[in-house]
């Protein structure tokens, strides 16, 4: 059995590499895989009023594949909390922390919130959007648990709010279908000034939606972690 | 441009082996998010800004988080070799 299963990565790994090295060979492929990034890169600007052609490929071009995402990090979410809700127990009496990390926590965390929120924000204008955005949130969460225990964190709030973002992006796709084009996730509001915080149409609000869904999401991952026994 | 790129890889990669005969985990969580934060120097070296900031976000920050939670709930050091 276990050769069995040896042989058969041994084979699907020399196939990946095969057409891995294949695929650089063929000089005319590549030339095609080229051609639709500089497509995308000569029209994104124009079509979806989005500075950040990556962001518009991420929420326009490709918004299916990122409402899949969500999906796929919100069962993750859910695995993780139905896996550690049987082993969530009182909390240990935990050592006083030392007044440096405390004080450090409480001075950085309004910054990585803010700097969190500054990321979604631009995320059509400068480099980052809603994921690594709630990334950073969560992880500002994270350095405020780690020290202070008496901090009161509603996981009533963070579903509420997990839950609308959620429904909030899939609504946004919907109204797209009774839009002029009449296609799921299409950019139904007007573009704006090119290059300015309002503008892009429907891009800014979805990534605002996104981070806030990652953000509820892997504080409450974090949070159910740290509380289990 | 091509020197600054291998010498990254060549860091990555010794940091990568040395990951492996650490014997304390916490380093060796520590040492994974210096493996994260070349990967995420070397893509913006590459042009690819999005992708830097993704990768230092989650593969530096949330993993460690999640890594060093793990190993606060469990046990601090390597027992497999005592048993």
């Amino acid at each position: 059995m276990r050769k069995l299963v040896s042989i058969v990565l041994l084979a699907g790994f020399i196939f990946y590499f095969a057409t891995l090295t294949g695929g650089l060979m063929i000089p005319s492929a590549s030339n095609e895989r080229n051609s639709v990034g500089l497509d995308i890169l000569s029209r994104s600007a124009d079509e979806t009023g989005s500075a950040n052609a990556v962001t518009s490929v991420v929420v326009l071009y490709r918004g299916f594949d990122t409402l899949g995402e969500v999906t796929v990090l919100f069962l993750a979410a859910l695995g993780i909390s139905v896996f550690m809700k049987g082993t969530v127990g009182q909390r240990k009496k935990v050592l006083d922390q030392s007044f440096i990390l405390k004080t450090g926590s409480r001075l950085l965390f309004p910054l990585m919130f803010l700097f969190g929120i500054y990321i979604i924000a631009h995320g059509h204008l400068t480099p980052g959007g809603g994921f690594p955005g709630g990334v950073i949130i969560a992880t500002g969460f994270f350095v405020i648990l780690l020290t202070s225990e008496s901090v009161e964190f509603s996981k009533n709030l963070m579903s509420v709010l997990e839950g609308l973002a959620g429904l909030s992006f899939i609504v946004l796709g919907l109204v797209g279908l009774f839009g002029p084009d009449n296609s799921f996730l299409q950019n139904f509001l007007p573009l704006g000034d090119f290059n300015t915080v309002f503008s892009a149409g429907i891009i800014p609000i979805i990534y605002a939606v996104v981070g806030i869904k990652v953000a509820a999401e892997l504080s409450s991952v974090v949070f159910a972690m740290k509380e289990s026994k | 441009m091509l020197y600054l790129l291998s010498f990254l890889v060549l860091v990555m990669l010794c940091v990568g082996i040395a990951i492996i005969f650490v014997k304390d985990i916490l380093s060796a969580v520590i040492l994974s998010t210096v493996v994260s934060l070349v990967v995420s120097i070397i893509f913006l070296f590459i042009a690819a800004p999005d992708v830097a900031i993704t990768e230092a976000a989650i593969g530096a920050a949330l993993t460690a988080v999640v890594f060093v939670i793990a190993i606060k709930r469990t046990e601090m050091k390597e027992t497999a070799d005592k048993e």
